[in-house]
Protein backbone atom coordinates (compact mmCIF):
# COMPACT_ATOMS: atom_id res chain seq x y z
CA UNK A 1 0.00 0.00 0.00
CA UNK A 2 1.35 3.34 -0.68
CA UNK A 3 1.70 6.10 1.80
CA UNK A 4 -0.91 8.03 -0.09
CA UNK A 5 -3.64 5.43 -0.11
CA UNK A 6 -2.57 5.00 3.91
CA UNK A 7 -3.04 8.51 4.93
CA UNK A 8 -6.52 7.91 3.07
CA UNK A 9 -7.38 5.39 4.48
CA UNK A 10 -5.95 7.26 7.95
CA UNK A 11 -8.67 9.72 6.97
CA UNK A 12 -11.15 8.24 6.03
CA UNK A 13 -12.10 6.45 9.49
CA UNK A 14 -11.40 9.83 10.69
CA UNK A 15 -13.82 11.53 8.70
CA UNK A 16 -16.10 8.21 9.30
CA UNK A 17 -16.02 8.54 13.16
CA UNK A 18 -16.86 12.05 13.36
CA UNK A 19 -20.01 11.24 11.31
CA UNK A 20 -21.32 8.52 13.38
CA UNK A 21 -20.29 10.11 16.94
CA UNK A 22 -20.18 13.98 16.12
CA UNK A 23 -24.07 14.71 15.95
CA UNK A 24 -23.91 13.12 19.92
CA UNK A 25 -20.79 14.59 21.00
CA UNK A 26 -22.13 18.51 19.30
CA UNK A 27 -25.17 17.77 21.44
CA UNK A 28 -23.54 17.16 24.25
CA UNK A 29 -21.10 19.93 24.25
CA UNK A 30 -23.85 22.63 23.93
CA UNK A 31 -26.57 20.67 25.72
CA UNK A 32 -24.62 19.89 28.87
CA UNK A 33 -20.95 21.01 29.25
CA UNK A 34 -21.76 24.62 28.27
CA UNK A 35 -24.31 24.92 31.01
CA UNK A 36 -22.49 23.44 33.66
CA UNK A 37 -19.50 25.16 32.72
CA UNK A 38 -22.22 28.52 32.10
CA UNK A 39 -23.21 27.64 35.79
CA UNK A 40 -20.09 27.18 37.66
CA UNK A 41 -19.36 31.08 35.95
CA UNK A 42 -22.87 31.92 37.28
CA UNK A 43 -21.90 30.95 41.22
CA UNK A 44 -19.44 33.45 41.21
CA UNK A 45 -21.22 36.37 40.56
CA UNK A 46 -24.56 38.19 41.74
CA UNK A 47 -27.42 37.18 39.42
CA UNK A 48 -30.32 38.21 40.29
CA UNK A 49 -32.98 37.87 36.96
CA UNK A 50 -29.57 37.89 34.65
CA UNK A 51 -27.58 35.66 32.66
CA UNK A 52 -24.98 37.78 32.01
CA UNK A 53 -24.04 39.26 35.29
CA UNK A 54 -21.41 42.24 36.43
CA UNK A 55 -20.86 41.73 39.89
CA UNK A 56 -18.38 39.53 41.15
CA UNK A 57 -18.78 37.86 44.75
CA UNK A 58 -15.68 34.85 45.06
CA UNK A 59 -17.12 32.74 47.37
CA UNK A 60 -19.96 34.40 48.48
CA UNK A 61 -22.69 32.82 46.99
CA UNK A 62 -20.95 29.15 48.07
CA UNK A 63 -21.04 30.80 51.96
CA UNK A 64 -24.51 32.14 51.91
CA UNK A 65 -25.30 28.67 51.01
CA UNK A 66 -23.65 26.77 53.17
CA UNK A 67 -24.79 29.08 56.23
CA UNK A 68 -28.16 28.92 55.01
CA UNK A 69 -30.14 26.66 57.34
CA UNK A 70 -32.86 25.66 54.87
CA UNK A 71 -30.31 24.42 52.28
CA UNK A 72 -28.43 22.54 55.01
CA UNK A 73 -31.72 21.56 56.07
CA UNK A 74 -32.76 20.09 52.76
CA UNK A 75 -29.18 17.88 52.75
CA UNK A 76 -30.87 16.63 56.26
CA UNK A 77 -34.12 15.87 54.48
CA UNK A 78 -32.02 13.74 51.51
CA UNK A 79 -29.75 12.09 54.66
CA UNK A 80 -33.43 11.05 56.37
CA UNK A 81 -35.06 9.95 53.49
CA UNK A 82 -32.09 7.69 51.95
CA UNK A 83 -31.91 6.19 55.51
CA UNK A 84 -35.43 4.36 54.68
CA UNK A 85 -35.56 4.50 51.11
CA UNK A 86 -32.26 2.64 50.24
CA UNK A 87 -32.36 0.02 52.91
CA UNK A 88 -35.80 -0.83 52.26
CA UNK A 89 -35.65 -0.92 48.43
CA UNK A 90 -32.65 -2.70 48.35
CA UNK A 91 -34.13 -5.54 50.95
CA UNK A 92 -37.06 -6.10 49.11
CA UNK A 93 -36.21 -6.10 45.60
CA UNK A 94 -33.34 -8.69 46.22
CA UNK A 95 -36.00 -11.12 48.05
CA UNK A 96 -38.43 -10.23 45.57
CA UNK A 97 -35.84 -11.46 43.02
CA UNK A 98 -34.89 -14.49 44.81
CA UNK A 99 -38.26 -15.94 44.91
CA UNK A 100 -39.17 -14.80 41.92
CA UNK A 101 -35.98 -16.51 40.32
CA UNK A 102 -37.02 -19.81 42.64
CA UNK A 103 -40.74 -20.26 41.03
CA UNK A 104 -41.72 -22.36 37.47
CA UNK A 105 -45.16 -21.71 37.27
CA UNK A 106 -46.43 -18.22 37.02
CA UNK A 107 -42.55 -16.83 37.21
CA UNK A 108 -43.20 -14.35 33.94
CA UNK A 109 -46.58 -13.51 35.49
CA UNK A 110 -45.18 -12.11 38.69
CA UNK A 111 -42.16 -10.88 36.98
CA UNK A 112 -44.39 -8.18 34.82
CA UNK A 113 -46.51 -7.92 38.08
CA UNK A 114 -44.02 -6.48 40.37
CA UNK A 115 -42.01 -4.94 36.86
CA UNK A 116 -45.25 -2.88 36.01
CA UNK A 117 -44.76 -0.31 38.15
CA UNK A 118 -42.09 1.15 36.58
CA UNK A 119 -44.32 2.39 33.30
CA UNK A 120 -46.13 4.32 35.75
CA UNK A 121 -45.13 8.61 36.93
CA UNK A 122 -44.47 9.68 39.37
CA UNK A 123 -47.41 12.05 39.33
CA UNK A 124 -49.83 9.12 38.73
CA UNK A 125 -48.76 7.40 41.73
CA UNK A 126 -48.95 10.88 43.92
CA UNK A 127 -52.89 11.13 42.96
CA UNK A 128 -53.21 7.68 44.32
CA UNK A 129 -51.61 8.06 47.53
CA UNK A 130 -52.35 11.17 48.27
CA UNK A 131 -56.17 10.83 46.95
CA UNK A 132 -56.94 7.19 47.32
CA UNK A 133 -54.33 5.72 49.94
CA UNK A 134 -53.46 8.03 52.47
CA UNK A 135 -56.02 10.42 51.99
CA UNK A 136 -56.73 11.57 55.40
CA UNK A 137 -60.40 10.57 55.65
CA UNK A 138 -62.11 7.47 56.42
CA UNK A 139 -62.52 6.77 53.01
CA UNK A 140 -58.85 6.27 52.29
CA UNK A 141 -57.63 2.30 51.97
CA UNK A 142 -55.37 3.32 54.68
CA UNK A 143 -57.60 4.59 57.65
CA UNK A 144 -60.21 1.71 56.10
CA UNK A 145 -57.45 -0.59 57.02
CA UNK A 146 -57.50 0.78 60.70
CA UNK A 147 -60.58 0.63 60.97
CA UNK A 148 -60.33 -2.97 61.15
CA UNK A 149 -58.49 -3.14 64.14
CA UNK A 150 -61.01 -0.49 65.92
CA UNK A 151 -57.70 2.59 65.31
CA UNK A 152 -58.51 6.24 64.83
CA UNK A 153 -58.02 7.70 61.45
CA UNK A 154 -54.81 9.74 60.51
CA UNK A 155 -54.21 12.30 58.36
CA UNK A 156 -51.21 10.91 56.95
CA UNK A 157 -50.21 14.31 54.85
CA UNK A 158 -51.71 17.20 56.94
CA UNK A 159 -49.67 17.08 59.86
CA UNK A 160 -45.89 17.75 60.73
CA UNK A 161 -45.93 16.06 63.53
CA UNK A 162 -45.72 13.48 64.13
CA UNK A 163 -43.89 13.08 60.55
CA UNK A 164 -46.52 10.54 58.86
CA UNK A 165 -45.87 12.12 55.26
CA UNK A 166 -42.66 9.81 55.41
CA UNK A 167 -44.83 6.75 54.96
CA UNK A 168 -46.61 8.44 52.50
CA UNK A 169 -43.51 9.09 50.45
CA UNK A 170 -41.57 6.41 51.00
CA UNK A 171 -44.26 3.86 49.95
CA UNK A 172 -44.91 5.63 47.10
CA UNK A 173 -41.51 5.57 45.53
CA UNK A 174 -40.73 1.76 46.37
CA UNK A 175 -43.71 0.69 44.75
CA UNK A 176 -42.48 2.91 41.56
CA UNK A 177 -38.73 1.46 41.45
CA UNK A 178 -38.83 -1.76 43.01
CA UNK A 179 -39.47 -3.50 39.91
CA UNK A 180 -36.17 -2.08 38.14
CA UNK A 181 -34.28 -2.85 40.71
CA UNK A 182 -35.36 -6.86 40.93
CA UNK A 183 -34.53 -7.28 36.91
CA UNK A 184 -31.23 -6.38 37.83
CA UNK A 185 -31.25 -8.95 40.77
CA UNK A 186 -32.35 -11.22 38.56
CA UNK A 187 -29.78 -10.30 35.60
CA UNK A 188 -27.61 -11.33 38.10
CA UNK A 189 -28.89 -14.54 39.62
CA UNK A 190 -28.89 -15.80 36.46
CA UNK A 191 -25.48 -15.25 35.55
CA UNK A 192 -24.41 -17.16 38.52
CA UNK A 193 -22.77 -20.78 37.29
CA UNK A 194 -25.36 -23.50 38.30
CA UNK A 195 -22.05 -25.84 39.29
CA UNK A 196 -21.24 -23.44 42.40
CA UNK A 197 -25.12 -24.87 43.31
CA UNK A 198 -24.11 -28.20 42.39
CA UNK A 199 -21.10 -28.01 44.65
CA UNK A 200 -22.80 -26.66 47.30
CA UNK A 201 -25.60 -29.30 47.13
CA UNK A 202 -22.99 -32.34 47.14
CA UNK A 203 -21.54 -30.77 50.16
CA UNK A 204 -24.89 -31.01 52.09
CA UNK A 205 -25.77 -27.05 52.18
CA UNK A 206 -29.59 -26.17 51.94
CA UNK A 207 -31.44 -22.96 52.62
CA UNK A 208 -30.01 -20.24 54.00
CA UNK A 209 -26.48 -21.57 53.55
CA UNK A 210 -26.75 -22.09 50.40
CA UNK A 211 -27.68 -17.94 49.75
CA UNK A 212 -25.38 -16.85 52.57
CA UNK A 213 -22.31 -18.42 51.15
CA UNK A 214 -23.11 -18.36 47.60
CA UNK A 215 -26.06 -16.50 46.14
CA UNK A 216 -24.99 -13.52 48.39
CA UNK A 217 -21.38 -13.05 47.33
CA UNK A 218 -21.75 -13.94 43.71
CA UNK A 219 -24.66 -10.81 43.96
CA UNK A 220 -21.89 -8.39 45.23
CA UNK A 221 -21.52 -6.24 41.55
CA UNK A 222 -25.13 -5.91 41.25
CA UNK A 223 -25.36 -5.10 44.76
CA UNK A 224 -23.11 -2.43 44.58
CA UNK A 225 -24.34 -0.76 41.50
CA UNK A 226 -27.90 -1.23 42.86
CA UNK A 227 -26.90 0.83 46.22
CA UNK A 228 -24.93 3.37 44.44
CA UNK A 229 -28.03 3.93 41.96
CA UNK A 230 -30.80 3.95 44.99
CA UNK A 231 -28.09 6.24 46.53
CA UNK A 232 -28.15 8.74 43.16
CA UNK A 233 -31.87 8.84 42.60
CA UNK A 234 -32.80 9.72 46.12
CA UNK A 235 -30.75 12.51 45.93
CA UNK A 236 -32.26 13.69 42.83
CA UNK A 237 -35.63 12.80 44.50
CA UNK A 238 -38.53 15.77 43.38
CA UNK A 239 -41.47 14.54 41.57
CA UNK A 240 -43.44 12.62 44.69
CA UNK A 241 -42.48 15.39 46.52
CA UNK A 242 -43.55 18.03 44.96
CA UNK A 243 -46.66 16.80 43.80
CA UNK A 244 -47.66 14.63 47.51
CA UNK A 245 -46.82 17.81 49.96
CA UNK A 246 -47.88 20.75 48.18
CA UNK A 247 -50.90 21.75 47.93
CA UNK A 248 -52.83 24.48 46.55
CA UNK A 249 -49.97 25.49 44.72
CA UNK A 250 -47.68 26.43 48.01
CA UNK A 251 -45.46 23.68 49.46
CA UNK A 252 -45.01 23.15 53.17
CA UNK A 253 -41.50 24.70 55.09
CA UNK A 254 -40.35 21.12 55.85
CA UNK A 255 -39.42 17.94 53.91
CA UNK A 256 -37.60 19.93 51.60
CA UNK A 257 -35.06 17.90 49.62
CA UNK A 258 -32.41 19.73 47.43
CA UNK A 259 -34.28 19.64 44.29
CA UNK A 260 -37.03 20.99 45.44
CA UNK A 261 -35.22 23.92 47.43
CA UNK A 262 -33.39 24.62 44.67
CA UNK A 263 -36.58 24.57 42.59
CA UNK A 264 -38.12 27.43 44.81
CA UNK A 265 -34.89 29.46 45.03
CA UNK A 266 -33.15 29.62 41.36
CA UNK A 267 -36.73 29.49 39.63
CA UNK A 268 -39.19 30.79 42.05
CA UNK A 269 -40.22 34.42 42.20
CA UNK A 270 -36.83 35.51 42.76
CA UNK A 271 -34.71 34.14 39.85
CA UNK A 272 -31.71 33.81 42.13
CA UNK A 273 -29.23 32.15 39.37
CA UNK A 274 -26.07 32.99 41.46
CA UNK A 275 -27.02 31.38 44.19
CA UNK A 276 -28.88 28.63 42.96
CA UNK A 277 -25.89 27.80 40.51
CA UNK A 278 -23.77 27.52 43.66
CA UNK A 279 -26.14 25.04 45.38
CA UNK A 280 -26.43 22.81 42.09
CA UNK A 281 -22.17 22.89 42.15
CA UNK A 282 -22.36 21.57 45.63
CA UNK A 283 -24.68 19.32 44.99
CA UNK A 284 -23.01 18.01 41.76
CA UNK A 285 -19.75 17.64 43.90
CA UNK A 286 -21.59 15.90 46.90
CA UNK A 287 -22.87 12.85 43.66
CA UNK A 288 -19.56 13.06 42.45
CA UNK A 289 -17.68 12.01 45.78
CA UNK A 290 -20.20 9.64 46.31
CA UNK A 291 -19.92 8.19 42.82
CA UNK A 292 -15.99 8.06 42.95
CA UNK A 293 -16.13 6.42 45.89
CA UNK A 294 -18.05 3.38 44.81
CA UNK A 295 -17.07 4.25 41.01
CA UNK A 296 -14.50 1.53 40.66
CA UNK A 297 -16.78 -0.98 41.36
CA UNK A 298 -19.41 0.44 38.48
CA UNK A 299 -16.12 0.09 36.11
CA UNK A 300 -17.47 2.82 33.56
CA UNK A 301 -16.10 2.04 30.52
CA UNK A 302 -13.09 -0.23 31.80
CA UNK A 303 -14.94 -3.34 30.27
CA UNK A 304 -13.15 -3.28 26.71
CA UNK A 305 -13.98 -6.80 26.28
CA UNK B 1 -37.16 -42.00 54.37
CA UNK B 2 -34.74 -38.72 53.62
CA UNK B 3 -36.05 -38.75 50.36
CA UNK B 4 -39.88 -38.27 51.17
CA UNK B 5 -39.17 -36.00 54.18
CA UNK B 6 -37.07 -33.43 52.12
CA UNK B 7 -39.89 -33.60 49.17
CA UNK B 8 -42.25 -32.55 51.91
CA UNK B 9 -40.07 -30.09 53.17
CA UNK B 10 -39.86 -28.32 49.65
CA UNK B 11 -43.12 -28.25 48.80
CA UNK B 12 -43.71 -26.75 51.90
CA UNK B 13 -41.37 -24.30 50.84
CA UNK B 14 -42.87 -24.11 47.57
CA UNK B 15 -46.14 -22.84 48.99
CA UNK B 16 -44.43 -20.42 51.54
CA UNK B 17 -42.82 -18.98 48.26
CA UNK B 18 -45.98 -18.92 46.25
CA UNK B 19 -47.58 -17.56 49.11
CA UNK B 20 -45.04 -14.91 49.84
CA UNK B 21 -45.08 -13.87 46.15
CA UNK B 22 -49.29 -13.83 45.95
CA UNK B 23 -49.39 -11.39 49.15
CA UNK B 24 -46.67 -9.42 47.41
CA UNK B 25 -49.02 -9.25 44.03
CA UNK B 26 -51.77 -7.86 45.12
CA UNK B 27 -50.85 -4.98 47.32
CA UNK B 28 -48.39 -4.28 44.31
CA UNK B 29 -51.75 -4.50 41.97
CA UNK B 30 -54.06 -2.17 44.42
CA UNK B 31 -53.15 0.70 43.75
CA UNK B 32 -53.38 0.18 39.64
CA UNK B 33 -57.15 -1.04 40.93
CA UNK B 34 -57.61 1.99 42.93
CA UNK B 35 -56.88 4.19 40.22
CA UNK B 36 -59.44 2.32 37.89
CA UNK B 37 -62.13 2.24 40.44
CA UNK B 38 -61.81 5.73 41.41
CA UNK B 39 -61.89 6.25 37.35
CA UNK B 40 -65.48 5.49 37.11
CA UNK B 41 -66.45 6.68 40.91
CA UNK B 42 -69.27 9.34 41.06
CA UNK B 43 -68.06 12.70 42.55
CA UNK B 44 -70.55 11.93 45.48
CA UNK B 45 -69.31 8.32 46.19
CA UNK B 46 -65.58 9.49 46.26
CA UNK B 47 -66.76 12.09 48.84
CA UNK B 48 -68.41 9.74 51.16
CA UNK B 49 -66.93 8.61 54.40
CA UNK B 50 -66.99 4.83 53.46
CA UNK B 51 -64.53 3.12 51.63
CA UNK B 52 -65.66 1.16 48.49
CA UNK B 53 -63.74 -1.99 46.87
CA UNK B 54 -66.38 -1.57 44.28
CA UNK B 55 -68.21 1.80 42.48
CA UNK B 56 -72.06 1.59 43.85
CA UNK B 57 -72.63 3.17 40.37
CA UNK B 58 -70.16 2.31 37.74
CA UNK B 59 -70.02 6.53 36.27
CA UNK B 60 -68.61 6.66 32.73
CA UNK B 61 -69.27 10.36 32.08
CA UNK B 62 -65.97 10.70 34.02
CA UNK B 63 -64.59 9.54 30.64
CA UNK B 64 -66.78 11.36 27.96
CA UNK B 65 -66.52 14.72 30.15
CA UNK B 66 -62.85 14.97 30.13
CA UNK B 67 -62.26 15.86 26.65
CA UNK B 68 -64.63 18.57 26.91
CA UNK B 69 -63.85 20.22 30.57
CA UNK B 70 -62.07 23.64 29.78
CA UNK B 71 -60.17 23.24 32.87
CA UNK B 72 -58.27 20.61 32.05
CA UNK B 73 -56.20 20.69 28.57
CA UNK B 74 -56.67 17.13 27.96
CA UNK B 75 -56.45 16.37 24.50
CA UNK B 76 -53.76 19.24 23.79
CA UNK B 77 -51.20 18.05 26.93
CA UNK B 78 -51.64 14.43 25.45
CA UNK B 79 -50.40 15.22 21.91
CA UNK B 80 -48.03 17.78 23.62
CA UNK B 81 -46.45 14.30 25.07
CA UNK B 82 -47.05 12.17 22.62
CA UNK B 83 -44.91 14.35 20.13
CA UNK B 84 -42.10 14.99 22.63
CA UNK B 85 -41.98 11.04 23.62
CA UNK B 86 -41.71 9.79 19.71
CA UNK B 87 -39.25 12.74 18.68
CA UNK B 88 -37.14 12.05 21.84
CA UNK B 89 -37.44 8.33 21.17
CA UNK B 90 -36.46 8.47 17.53
CA UNK B 91 -33.61 10.58 17.92
CA UNK B 92 -31.74 8.79 20.65
CA UNK B 93 -31.95 6.02 19.00
CA UNK B 94 -30.58 7.68 15.40
CA UNK B 95 -27.96 9.60 17.35
CA UNK B 96 -26.98 6.96 20.40
CA UNK B 97 -26.86 4.26 18.18
CA UNK B 98 -24.87 5.87 15.71
CA UNK B 99 -22.36 7.18 18.33
CA UNK B 100 -21.99 4.09 19.88
CA UNK B 101 -21.25 2.12 16.75
CA UNK B 102 -18.63 4.56 16.03
CA UNK B 103 -16.95 4.12 19.53
CA UNK B 104 -17.26 0.52 19.44
CA UNK B 105 -15.82 0.08 16.08
CA UNK B 106 -14.07 2.91 14.12
CA UNK B 107 -10.73 3.02 15.13
CA UNK B 108 -9.67 6.80 15.85
CA UNK B 109 -6.75 7.97 17.68
CA UNK B 110 -9.03 10.14 20.50
CA UNK B 111 -12.06 7.60 20.50
CA UNK B 112 -11.27 6.78 24.40
CA UNK B 113 -10.75 10.43 25.11
CA UNK B 114 -14.10 11.07 23.40
CA UNK B 115 -15.48 8.15 25.25
CA UNK B 116 -13.96 9.80 28.56
CA UNK B 117 -15.59 12.90 28.23
CA UNK B 118 -18.99 10.94 27.36
CA UNK B 119 -19.35 8.83 30.37
CA UNK B 120 -17.59 11.33 32.50
CA UNK B 121 -21.52 13.01 31.95
CA UNK B 122 -23.07 10.30 33.58
CA UNK B 123 -21.58 11.02 36.61
CA UNK B 124 -23.45 14.38 37.12
CA UNK B 125 -27.16 13.78 37.04
CA UNK B 126 -29.45 15.60 34.70
CA UNK B 127 -31.38 16.49 37.73
CA UNK B 128 -28.76 18.62 39.00
CA UNK B 129 -27.89 20.33 36.21
CA UNK B 130 -31.52 22.00 35.45
CA UNK B 131 -30.45 25.07 36.82
CA UNK B 132 -27.74 25.45 34.57
CA UNK B 133 -29.96 24.08 31.44
CA UNK B 134 -32.99 26.07 32.33
CA UNK B 135 -30.47 29.02 32.08
CA UNK B 136 -29.25 28.16 28.64
CA UNK B 137 -33.20 26.95 26.91
CA UNK B 138 -34.35 30.85 28.21
CA UNK B 139 -31.12 32.50 26.94
CA UNK B 140 -31.95 30.89 23.31
CA UNK B 141 -35.69 31.67 24.15
CA UNK B 142 -36.89 28.00 24.05
CA UNK B 143 -39.15 28.66 27.15
CA UNK B 144 -42.69 27.13 26.67
CA UNK B 145 -42.05 25.05 23.07
CA UNK B 146 -41.47 21.93 22.50
CA UNK B 147 -38.00 22.24 20.78
CA UNK B 148 -37.32 23.44 24.14
CA UNK B 149 -38.68 20.55 25.91
CA UNK B 150 -36.90 18.07 23.10
CA UNK B 151 -34.13 19.33 21.61
CA UNK B 152 -32.05 18.83 25.61
CA UNK B 153 -33.12 15.77 25.60
CA UNK B 154 -31.88 14.25 23.01
CA UNK B 155 -28.47 13.97 24.16
CA UNK B 156 -28.44 10.23 26.50
CA UNK B 157 -25.08 9.98 27.26
CA UNK B 158 -26.54 6.24 29.11
CA UNK B 159 -27.72 5.84 25.66
CA UNK B 160 -24.49 6.16 23.99
CA UNK B 161 -22.93 4.03 26.56
CA UNK B 162 -25.10 1.48 26.55
CA UNK B 163 -25.38 1.19 22.50
CA UNK B 164 -21.30 1.02 22.89
CA UNK B 165 -21.52 -1.49 25.15
CA UNK B 166 -23.90 -3.59 22.60
CA UNK B 167 -22.13 -3.35 19.67
CA UNK B 168 -18.57 -4.55 21.01
CA UNK B 169 -20.17 -7.75 21.57
CA UNK B 170 -21.63 -7.79 17.79
CA UNK B 171 -19.82 -10.59 16.15
CA UNK B 172 -16.97 -8.95 14.62
CA UNK B 173 -16.33 -11.55 11.67
CA UNK B 174 -20.45 -10.72 10.10
CA UNK B 175 -19.09 -6.94 9.43
CA UNK B 176 -15.84 -7.97 8.23
CA UNK B 177 -17.68 -10.25 5.97
CA UNK B 178 -19.75 -6.94 4.57
CA UNK B 179 -16.96 -4.96 4.65
CA UNK B 180 -15.21 -7.28 2.06
CA UNK B 181 -18.35 -6.84 -0.11
CA UNK B 182 -17.12 -2.64 -0.44
CA UNK B 183 -19.79 -1.50 2.21
CA UNK B 184 -18.03 0.73 4.00
CA UNK B 185 -18.54 2.17 7.39
CA UNK B 186 -22.17 3.72 6.77
CA UNK B 187 -23.64 0.37 4.54
CA UNK B 188 -22.07 -2.03 7.33
CA UNK B 189 -23.91 -0.10 9.83
CA UNK B 190 -27.58 0.25 8.59
CA UNK B 191 -27.63 -2.99 6.34
CA UNK B 192 -25.78 -5.45 8.81
CA UNK B 193 -25.65 -4.04 12.15
CA UNK B 194 -29.18 -2.14 12.39
CA UNK B 195 -31.31 -5.33 11.23
CA UNK B 196 -29.61 -7.27 14.08
CA UNK B 197 -30.42 -5.17 16.88
CA UNK B 198 -33.51 -4.87 16.70
CA UNK B 199 -34.26 -6.37 20.23
CA UNK B 200 -31.59 -4.36 21.92
CA UNK B 201 -33.00 -1.38 20.51
CA UNK B 202 -36.37 -2.03 21.28
CA UNK B 203 -35.09 -2.09 24.92
CA UNK B 204 -33.70 1.42 25.05
CA UNK B 205 -36.22 2.66 23.08
CA UNK B 206 -38.78 1.42 25.29
CA UNK B 207 -37.00 3.19 28.50
CA UNK B 208 -36.62 6.04 26.81
CA UNK B 209 -40.13 6.29 25.71
CA UNK B 210 -41.03 5.88 28.89
CA UNK B 211 -38.69 8.16 30.58
CA UNK B 212 -39.85 10.56 28.18
CA UNK B 213 -43.24 10.57 28.88
CA UNK B 214 -43.24 10.83 32.35
CA UNK B 215 -40.42 12.89 32.84
CA UNK B 216 -41.75 15.70 35.07
CA UNK B 217 -39.08 17.96 36.49
CA UNK B 218 -37.75 19.55 33.29
CA UNK B 219 -41.33 19.70 31.88
CA UNK B 220 -42.35 21.86 34.78
CA UNK B 221 -39.47 24.24 34.57
CA UNK B 222 -39.56 24.81 30.71
CA UNK B 223 -43.74 24.03 30.26
CA UNK B 224 -44.50 27.15 31.51
CA UNK B 225 -47.89 28.27 29.11
CA UNK B 226 -50.67 26.15 29.39
CA UNK B 227 -50.12 25.15 25.07
CA UNK B 228 -46.99 23.22 26.02
CA UNK B 229 -47.80 21.30 28.90
CA UNK B 230 -47.51 17.74 28.94
CA UNK B 231 -49.62 15.56 30.40
CA UNK B 232 -48.01 15.58 33.86
CA UNK B 233 -48.08 18.88 34.46
CA UNK B 234 -51.27 18.93 33.27
CA UNK B 235 -52.19 16.20 35.90
CA UNK B 236 -49.83 17.39 38.54
CA UNK B 237 -51.33 21.09 38.31
CA UNK B 238 -54.85 20.18 39.02
CA UNK B 239 -53.67 17.58 41.67
CA UNK B 240 -51.60 20.40 43.54
CA UNK B 241 -54.26 23.15 42.89
CA UNK B 242 -57.49 20.68 43.92
CA UNK B 243 -59.82 22.52 42.39
CA UNK B 244 -61.28 20.01 39.87
CA UNK B 245 -63.61 17.01 40.42
CA UNK B 246 -61.11 14.34 42.31
CA UNK B 247 -62.57 11.48 39.91
CA UNK B 248 -62.46 13.31 36.67
CA UNK B 249 -58.77 12.94 37.57
CA UNK B 250 -58.42 9.63 38.31
CA UNK B 251 -60.08 9.39 34.87
CA UNK B 252 -57.46 11.86 33.26
CA UNK B 253 -54.56 9.89 35.28
CA UNK B 254 -55.55 6.67 33.85
CA UNK B 255 -55.97 8.19 30.03
CA UNK B 256 -52.50 9.47 31.00
CA UNK B 257 -51.15 5.72 32.07
CA UNK B 258 -53.07 3.50 29.86
CA UNK B 259 -51.37 3.71 26.31
CA UNK B 260 -47.81 3.27 27.97
CA UNK B 261 -48.56 0.54 30.77
CA UNK B 262 -50.35 -1.38 27.08
CA UNK B 263 -46.49 -0.42 25.68
CA UNK B 264 -45.09 -1.82 28.29
CA UNK B 265 -46.69 -5.16 28.81
CA UNK B 266 -45.74 -6.47 25.33
CA UNK B 267 -42.08 -4.61 25.00
CA UNK B 268 -40.79 -5.66 28.34
CA UNK B 269 -39.13 -8.73 27.39
CA UNK B 270 -36.91 -6.86 25.37
CA UNK B 271 -36.03 -4.50 28.31
CA UNK B 272 -35.35 -7.80 30.23
CA UNK B 273 -33.04 -8.89 27.47
CA UNK B 274 -31.49 -5.86 27.47
CA UNK B 275 -30.82 -5.91 30.88
CA UNK B 276 -29.34 -9.15 30.90
CA UNK B 277 -27.06 -8.71 27.83
CA UNK B 278 -25.01 -5.22 28.45
CA UNK B 279 -25.54 -6.00 32.15
CA UNK B 280 -26.65 -2.28 32.91
CA UNK B 281 -25.68 -2.90 36.42
CA UNK B 282 -22.29 -3.81 35.12
CA UNK B 283 -20.11 -6.46 37.12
Amino acid sequence: MTLSARLRGRQDRNLWFWVFVGPFVIGLVVFVYVPIIWSIYLSFFNSYNTVTPTEFVGFGNYLDMLRDPAFVDSLWTFAVFAVFIVPVTFVASLAIALLVARTRVMQAFFRSVFFLPTACSYVVASLIWKMSIFSGVRSGLANYVLGWFGLDSIPWLSLAQPPWYWLVIVTARLWLQLGFYMILFLAGIQRINPNLYEAAAIDGAEGWKVLRHITLPQLRATSTAVLLLLLINAFQAFDEFYNILSTFGTYPPYARPPLVYLYYTALGSGQDFGHGSAGAVILTLIILIVALGQGRILRLGGRDD
Amino acid sequence: MAIVRSRRTSGVVALGRYSALAVGAILFLIPFYLLLRSAFMREQDLGSPDFHWLPPVWETDNLTGLFSNPAIPMARSMLNSAIIAVVQTVGVLFISGLAGYGLARIPYRWSNAVFYGITATLLIPAAVTFVPSFVLVSTLGWISTLRGLIIPGLFQALATFLFRQFFLGFPKEIEEAAFMDGLGWWGTFWRIVVPNSRGFAAAIGTITFIGSWNAFLWPLVIGRDQSSWTVQIALSTFLTAQSVQVSQLFMAALVAIFPLLLMFLFLQRWIVEGVERTGIAGD
